[in-house]
């Protein structure tokens, strides 16, 4: 792993106990969210808007927003590129909402133009919902998690219609579409446990940053 | 089976926490809202007329035509508002059948009760509402609206009574903060506000739903101030669409309300932006004239 000047000063000063570095994608959407339950969780935890702060952080969270305006700011400022490096190169990623289209290989029906970070082998569809008034919250049986269920909120949230040989799924409505993913150090969910008090998405993907940093 | 449910305080609260940091841009086209879904804009607000020309033509400002609203909904995948007039409850019925994903009842259309606001909890569709301080604000929230937005004076492009609105419902937030127990409740009396909300406030330091700020932002730099002042994002209405370049301005706003707290990108996105709006001061405004003063 290459070390920038920065971050070697950065680590010089760390205390070996701190917890893993943990970056939150902060272009737009509920990034304080997240910010809040991984700092709950014992993360050290930093916003991230431009390359160079992807330099010191173990892994990312990419918010729920709008995938539209997240994926024209990460390449207006230089984003894309180096977040597909660190994506391919191994780095943990969670996606919620917005943030798994941004780590969907495939979208289906994006704004013209609109390109996705990619990562996990699925096609996903924005808006699969409709508008806000079909926008819900419900309980998801996730084994993965534990028996208790999930609460999960979705708004105005994307599906994922098909999952390749790469990708599992960890989550499915009652009637069989997929609204949660996992490929290796990868997840996406559909929904978004950062507004709900569950922390069961953020501690698996957690363990993830720490089995690797 | 599991239960699933629509139309809770979560999920209507929920949508305005994915637009934050972002901007909300005033349309009267599909073409123009095509415009700001590219620009960036995180949502799209279909009105007829925009602010300025509500200002200019005068007449009674009305929810806009059904028609119009599909056209926009049809045009672009971001969230699609539209304005209800103040108390106009059928207006906001028929917004909620058009499937609009979020509901206005602004200041800026013509009030259609000049006592009572809409029961904003009876509706699927989440409201966002204007306030000009912490008890306005809390006054809505209380009638079920799931966002605010501080008032500023639409259609002027003049941005002082924006500041003077968010930098009043923050200096009240940090007021209660330092009120006693006791105090509160006569804080509530004073705020004309239910206790309950006045007691999260004292206690969570911030508005129990996203805040953004709407009036007379123009600029890239009113945005970002906007940002600075502590809002959670920004309305912008006339400021594009009546600017010399509204491809650029657009793209321009979204990238400083971003990077709001960086100088050196508000400066570059602020470079050779063509016109911005012409403009009205606030001050020039006889009272009868002010929008911001609508609504209690």
């Amino acid at each position: 792993m290459t070390t920038s000047l920065r971050s070697a000063s950065l680590d010089a000063g760390r205390p070996a106990s701190a917890g893993p570095r943990v970056g939150v994608l902060a272009l737009q959407g509920d990034f304080r969210e997240h910010a809040h339950v991984l700092a709950t969780l014992g993360a050290e935890v930093s916003l991230v808007r431009r390359p160079e702060e992807l330099e010191t952080i173990d892994g990312l969270v990419i918010p729920g927003g709008e995938s539209s305006v997240m994926d024209k700011l990460s390449r207006m400022f230089g984003l894309q590129a180096p977040l597909k490096t660190a994506i391919a190169g191994g780095m943990p990623v969670y996606g919620t909402c917005a943030g798994l289209i941004m780590l969907a290989d495939t979208v289906l029906d994006a704004i013209a133009g609109q390109e996705s970070l990619g990562g996990l082998d699925v096609v996903v569809r924005r808006n699969a919902f409709g508008s806000q008034n079909q926008s819900f919250e419900t309980d998801l049986d996730i084994p993965a998690l534990g028996e208790v269920p999930v609460h999960a909120v979705f708004i105005r949230g994307p599906v994922v219609e098909s999952v390749g040989p790469d990708a599992s799924v960890l989550a499915s409505l009652a009637d069989g579409r997929v609204v949660a993913v996992e490929q290796g150090n990868l997840l996406g969910t559909s929904f978004h446990p950062e507004i709900t008090g569950e922390h069961r998405f953020h501690e698996y993907f957690l363990a993830k940053v720490r089995a690797r940093a | 089976m599991t239960v699933s449910e629509t139309g809770s305080s979560r999920v209507k609260r929920g949508l305005a926490e994915m637009l934050k940091g972002g901007v909300i841009m005033d349309v009267v086209t599909p073409e123009q809202a095509r415009i700001a879904e590219d620009a960036g804009a995180v949502a799209v607000m279909a009105l007829e007329r925009v602010p300025a020309d509500i200002r200019s033509q005068g007449g009674v400002a009305r929810m806009s035509d059904p028609d119009l609203i599909d056209a926009i909904i049809a045009e672009v995948s971001i969230p699609v508002m539209a304005k209800a007039r103040i108390g106009h409850f059928v207006e906001a019925q028929v917004l909620q059948a058009l499937d609009v994903d979020y509901i206005d009842e602004s200041e800026v259309l013509s009030p259609a009760d000049y006592v009572n606001h809409i029961d904003k909890w009876a509706f699927n569709t989440p409201f966002v509402c204007g306030a000009t301080n912490l008890g306005e604000a809390l006054r809505r929230i209380n009638e079920g609206a799931a966002m605010i937005r501080s008032k500023g004076e639409a259609g002027t492009g003049d941005v002082s009574e924006a500041t003077k609105h968010i930098r009043k419902i923050s200096s009240e937030i940090n007021v209660l903060r330092s009120m006693t127990k006791d105090e509160l409740y006569v804080a509530a009396k004073e705020l004309q506000a239910p206790y309950e909300l006045v007691l999260e406030v004292a206690e969570t330091g911030k508005l129990p739903v996203v805040l953004f700020v709407a009036g007379g932002v123009a600029t890239p730099a009113d945005a970002a101030m906007m940002m600075q002042l502590g809002a959670d994002g920004v309305f912008v209405g006339s400021g594009i669409f009546k600017s010399g370049n509204p491809e650029a301005r657009a793209a321009a706003v979204v990238k400083a309300t971003t990077f709001y707290d960086d100088p050196s990108v508000v400066a570059a996105v602020s470079r050779g932006l063509g016109e911005a709006m012409v403009g009205i001061n606030v001050a020039d405004l006889a009272a009868p004239h002010r929008l911001a003063e609508r609504g209690w």
